[in-house]
C-alpha cells in the first residue's frame, strides 16, 4: 500500500486557495472590460433562439427556427440570396455578420411553457453566452422570458405573441416585439365586420381561460360594441379543454347571431370544427345568417381545421400572398430552401432577427442600452408590412395589419386564407396610455454585467 | 329544461369515449391486474390509424398544371391520387370521404397486433412487479408513443372529417316541441353514441356468451383453479388485451371527426378514465360503462352557463370532485365488488 502525504484537510486548503488564486484575474478582468453582459470578445457573436421544439406548438416553432437559420445565413452573407436584406431600407447590414463579427446561434426549447422557457433562456444566456434571446409561440411565455432578459441584461426580441400585455402592463425596456396585439386585431376587424355583417348584431364569445385570451376579447368587445354590436356572454373556456361542444351548444339558444372564438392554437382548431360540426353556419338566427369570427389566425393552425375555416375572417401579421417586394424576396428565400412558403411566425422571427442586428450595426455596439436606443422611434420599411415605426414608448411596432377570410377554394395546403383588406396603420395606431394597456413601465435599459 | 336536455346529449359523446377507454381499462385490470397508463396512447394509435388510412387513400403521384403557378411562380404540381386512376374520380372521391369509416377495418388488425406485442413484449414482464413499477413502465410507453407518433405525423391537429352525408345537424327542438334550433346534435355525435352502444354491447356479448368469454370470466373471478384445470389462461388473457387494445383503438378511430387528432389526445382521455374506472368500481365492467357516461353528462352539465354563474370554475373540477366524494363514502367505486379497495 503505496503512502501518500495529502491529508483531505490540506488538499482541501490547497485547492480553495488554488482556486480562489486563479479567479482573482477573471474578477478583474470581467469588470473591468465588460460593459455589458455576454460582450462579444472574439470574431463571433452567439444569438439564442429559444422557441417551442416540443410540445403542442412545436410545428410553429420549427417553422421559426427555420426563419432564423434563413436569416443567420442572409447575415453571415453566405444564403443562396440575401432575402430582406435587398429590401430592406436600411442599409446598415453587409452580410459580413454583424458589426464583421459571424452570427453564431444557440437553440433552446420553450415547450411553450413559461418556466422551461425561462431555463432555456438563462441557460443560452449563462452557458453559451447569447447576447440577444429571440423566438417563441405565446404570450406567457414572452411576458416571463422579456422579464428574464431585463433582469440579465441582454435583448429581447419577441417571436409570436398577442397578448396586449407583452408591450403593455409587462414592457420592459430591453424587449421589442415586432407582432401586432390584440387591440390592434380588433381595430382591423370591426371596420370589415361591419361591412360584412352589419352593425345590429349580437354577439357570443368563447374566451381561452388565460392572459392572451382576455386581452382578446377585451379588444373584440370593445372594439365590435363601439360599432352598435351587443355581447350577448362571454365565457371562459378552460385551456386544457379539447371538447367545446357543451360550450358551443348552448350558443344559439342565447339568441346571439354571431360567433366570437378567442382560441389559438389546438384550442382555435377544436372549438371551431365542434361549432361547424354543430352546424352554426348552416343557421339564420334573428333574420340573418348565423356567423364565426377567429381574431388572430395562423395558417400553420387553419390547416388543423381543414376546411372548417373556409369564409371566417380574422386577423394576422402577415400573409405569404402579399405581393409587395420584401414579401416577395422572403418568401422567395424561404420557399427554395425548404420547399413551402413561411407561416407569419417565421416572418415576425426573421424580421426580428434583422432588426437586431441592424440596430447593433447602427449603433456601432452590442451594447443592450445601444441596441435599445437604435430601436427606438426606428422608422423602417421593406419588411413586408409597409412603413412601420418601432415606437420608443412601449417598444411596439407600429405598420398595417391584415384581415384574412378562409379561402372557399384553397388550391393547395399552403393556400388557406386570402387576403380581405390591409388594414391601415393609422386605423390601428393607440395612445401609448390606452386603458387596454394602462400599468406597467418600460423602465431604464440594462446593459447587465 | 332544454338546455338539461342539451347537455344531457352532449355528455352523450363524451361519455361514450370514456366508456369505451374505461371499458378497456377495466378489462386489462380484471384480467392481468395491470394498471395500463399507456391505455390513452392506445386511443391515440387508434385515432392515428384513421390518418394514416385516410393518407394512403390520398396517397398521390404529381402532374404538372401548367395553366397555374404555385406560390415561387413555377408551374403548380397538382397530387392526384392513385386511387382515381384506379376507380375513377368520382368512386375515389367517395371511398376518400368514408375514410374514417373505413379506418375501423384497418385498425382492428393493427390494435389488435399492437396490443398483444405490448402485452408480450413489455407488460408480461410486470406482472408480478409492484402496481408502482406498472404504473411507470406503462406511463413511461405511452410517452414513447406519443414522441413516436409526433415524430412521424408533427404536433398540429390533423384534420380528419366525417363523410359529408354526416355533416351538419340534428334537430331534436323540433321534434320535442320546443323551438327549432335550441336542442341540435350533430349527426356525427349520434353515430359515435350507436357506435360505441353497439362495441359495448358486442363486449358483453362476447364475454357473457361465448366458451372463451366464459373462461376469461373463470381467470378474472380465480386465475389460479382455471389454470389448475389445464386451461392456459395467459395466452387467453393476452388476446384480452389485444381486445382491449382494439376497443380503444376503434373509439380513437371513430373520434376523429368530433376532434382534430394530435398526439397528445390520449393524455388528455387518460387521467379522466382512470377516474371513470375509480368510480365504476375496479375491475367492474358495467361500472365502468355506467360511471362513463354519468361523468360525461356531469360535466357537460357543469359547464352550462348557468351553473358557471353560480359555481365558477365547477366544469374543471367536476369528474375529480365525483372521485372524491365516491372514494370517500364508497371506495369500491359504483359498482365494485364488496372487498375490494376496501381492505
Amino acid at each position: 500500500m503505496s503512502k501518500s502525504n495529502f491529508t483531505r484537510r490540506g488538499l482541501l486548503k490547497t485547492s480553495a486557495v488554488g482556486g480562489a488564486g486563479l479567479a482573482v484575474p477573471t474578477i478583474f478582468t470581467a469588470s473591468s472590460a465588460s460593459a455589458f453582459t455576454n460582450e462579444p470578445t472574439g470574431d463571433t457573436v452567439t444569438l439564442g433562439f429559444n422557441v417551442p421544439q416540443s410540445g403542442p406548438y412545436a410545428d410553429e416553432g420549427a417553422d421559426e427556427l427555420r426563419a432564423y437559420e434563413l436569416a443567420v445565413e442572409h447575415l453571415n452573407g453566405t444564403g443562396a440570396d440575401n432575402g430582406m436584406l435587398e429590401t430592406f431600407s436600411s442599409k446598415a447590414l453587409k452580410g459580413n455578420g454583424i458589426l464583421g463579427k459571424k452570427v453564431e446561434y444557440v437553440t433552446g426549447d420553450t415547450q411553450t411553457k413559461s418556466d422551461a422557457a425561462r431555463a432555456s433562456a438563462k441557460s443560452m444566456i449563462e452557458k453559451d453566452g447569447a447576447v440577444m434571446i429571440t423566438g417563441g409561440s405565446s404570450s406567457g411565455v414572452a411576458v416571463a422570458v422579456q422579464a428574464l432578459c431585463q433582469e440579465a441584461g441582454v435583448i429581447f426580441m419577441a417571436g409570436l405573441t398577442h397578448s396586449n400585455d407583452t408591450t403593455g402592463k409587462d414592457k420592459k425596456a430591453n424587449g421589442f416585439r415586432h407582432f401586432f396585439n390584440s387591440y390592434m386585431s380588433g381595430a382591423a376587424l370591426a371596420p370589415v365586420l361591419e361591412k360584412m355583417y352589419g352593425s345590429d348584431r349580437k354577439a357570443y364569445h368563447l374566451t381561452a381561460d388565460y392572459n392572451w385570451g382576455y386581452t382578446t376579447e377585451e379588444a373584440i368587445v370593445s372594439s365590435t360594441e363601439a360599432m352598435g354590436w351587443e355581447t350577448v356572454n362571454t365565457v371562459k373556456t378552460p385551456l386544457t379543454q379539447t371538447d367545446f361542444s357543451s360550450y358551443i351548444a348552448p350558443v344559439l339558444q342565447s339568441g346571439a347571431d354571431v360567433l366570437v372564438l378567442n382560441h389559438y392554437g389546438g384550442n382555435m382548431v377544436n372549438s371551431l370544427t365542434n361549432a361547424v360540426q354543430f352546424g352554426l353556419r348552416d343557421k339564420q338566427v334573428n333574420g340573418k345568417n348565423f356567423e364565426i369570427v377567429v381574431p388572430l389566425y395562423s395558417r400553420l393552425m387553419a390547416k388543423g381545421a381543414g376546411a372548417n375555416v373556409k369564409g371566417i375572417f380574422g386577423s394576422t401579421n402577415w400573409h405569404w400572398s402579399l405581393q409587395d417586394d420584401a414579401s416577395k424576396a422572403f418568401v422567395k428565400s424561404f420557399g427554395t430552401k425548404y420547399g413551402f412558403p413561411p407561416s407569419q411566425a417565421a416572418h415576425t422571427c426573421y424580421v426580428q432577427a434583422l432588426l437586431y442586428a441592424d440596430a447593433v450595426e447602427r449603433a456601432g455596439t452590442f451594447n443592450p442600452c445601444g441596441v435599445v436606443e437604435a430601436l427606438e422611434g426606428f422608422e423602417f420599411d421593406g419588411m413586408g408590412n409597409g412603413p412601420t415605426l418601432y415606437r420608443a414608448e412601449d417598444h411596439q411596432c407600429f405598420k398595417d395589419v391584415l384581415v384574412v377570410k378562409g379561402k372557399e377554394n384553397p388550391t393547395s395546403e399552403f393556400d388557406l386564407l386570402e387576403i380581405v383588406e390591409v388594414t391601415p396603420v393609422a386605423q390601428v395606431t393607440y395612445p401609448p396610455d390606452h386603458p387596454q394597456f394602462a400599468g406597467g413601465s418600460l423602465g431604464s435599459c440594462n446593459p447587465g454585467a | 329544461m332544454d338546455a338539461i336536455i342539451l347537455q344531457i346529449l352532449n355528455g352523450l359523446d363524451k361519455g361514450s369515449a370514456y366508456a369505451l377507454i374505461a371499458l378497456g381499462l377495466t378489462l386489462i385490470f380484471g384480467t392481468l391486474g395491470v394498471v395500463n397508463f399507456a391505455h390513452g396512447a392506445l386511443f391515440m394509435i387508434g385515432a392515428f390509424c384513421a390518418v394514416t388510412l385516410s393518407r394512403i387513400l390520398t396517397l398521390s403521384h404529381t402532374v404538372i398544371d401548367e395553366t397555374k403557378t404555385d406560390f415561387l411562380g413555377n408551374p403548380l404540381k397538382v397530387d392526384v391520387p392513385y386511387i382515381y386512376d384506379i376507380f375513377g374520380q368520382a368512386t375515389g372521391d367517395v371511398i376518400i370521404d368514408w375514410a374514417v369509416p373505413l379506418s375501423i377495418l384497418f385498425a382492428i388488425p393493427v390494435m389488435v397486433g399492437v396490443g398483444v406485442i405490448m402485452e408480450r413484449g413489455l407488460i408480461k414482464h410486470f406482472y408480478k412487479r409492484p402496481h408502482a413499477d406498472q404504473i411507470l413502465v406503462t406511463f413511461g410507453l405511452a410517452i414513447v408513443l406519443q414522441e413516436v407518433i409526433k415524430y412521424f405525423y408533427g404536433a398540429n391537429p390533423i384534420p380528419t372529417p366525417a363523410p359529408s352525408a354526416f355533416t351538419g345537424s340534428f334537430d331534436f327542438g323540433a321534434m320535442l316541441g320546443f323551438d327549432p334550433n335550441t336542442i341540435i346534435y350533430p349527426y356525427w355525435r349520434l353515430v359515435y353514441f350507436a357506435f360505441a352502444a353497439i362495441i359495448i354491447g358486442a363486449v358483453f356479448a362476447f364475454l357473457q356468451f361465448t366458451t372463451f368469454g366464459m373462461v376469461v370470466r373463470a381467470g378474472m373471478a380465480d386465475r389460479e383453479t382455471v389454470g389448475l384445470l389445464g386451461i392456459n389462461i395467459d395466452k387467453r388473457f393476452t388476446i384480452m388485451f389485444g381486445l382491449a387494445a382494439a376497443v380503444a383503438g376503434l373509439a380513437g378511430v371513430m373520434y376523429t371527426p368530433i376532434n382534430s387528432p394530435n398526439y397528445h389526445m390520449g393524455m388528455d382521455f387518460l387521467v379522466l378514465s382512470f377516474v371513470v374506472v375509480v368510480v365504476g368500481g375496479m375491475g367492474s365492467l358495467p361500472g365502468a360503462v355506467l360511471a362513463g357516461f354519468l361523468l360525461g353528462i356531469l360535466e357537460s352539465i357543469a359547464s352550462m352557463t348557468q351553473v358557471l354563474d353560480v359555481l365558477p370554475g365547477l366544469n374543471q373540477i367536476i369528474i375529480y370532485l365525483v372521485a372524491i366524494i365516491i372514494l370517500l363514502t364508497r371506495p369500491r367505486g359504483l359498482m365494485g365488488r364488496k372487498g375490494v379497495m376496501e381492505e
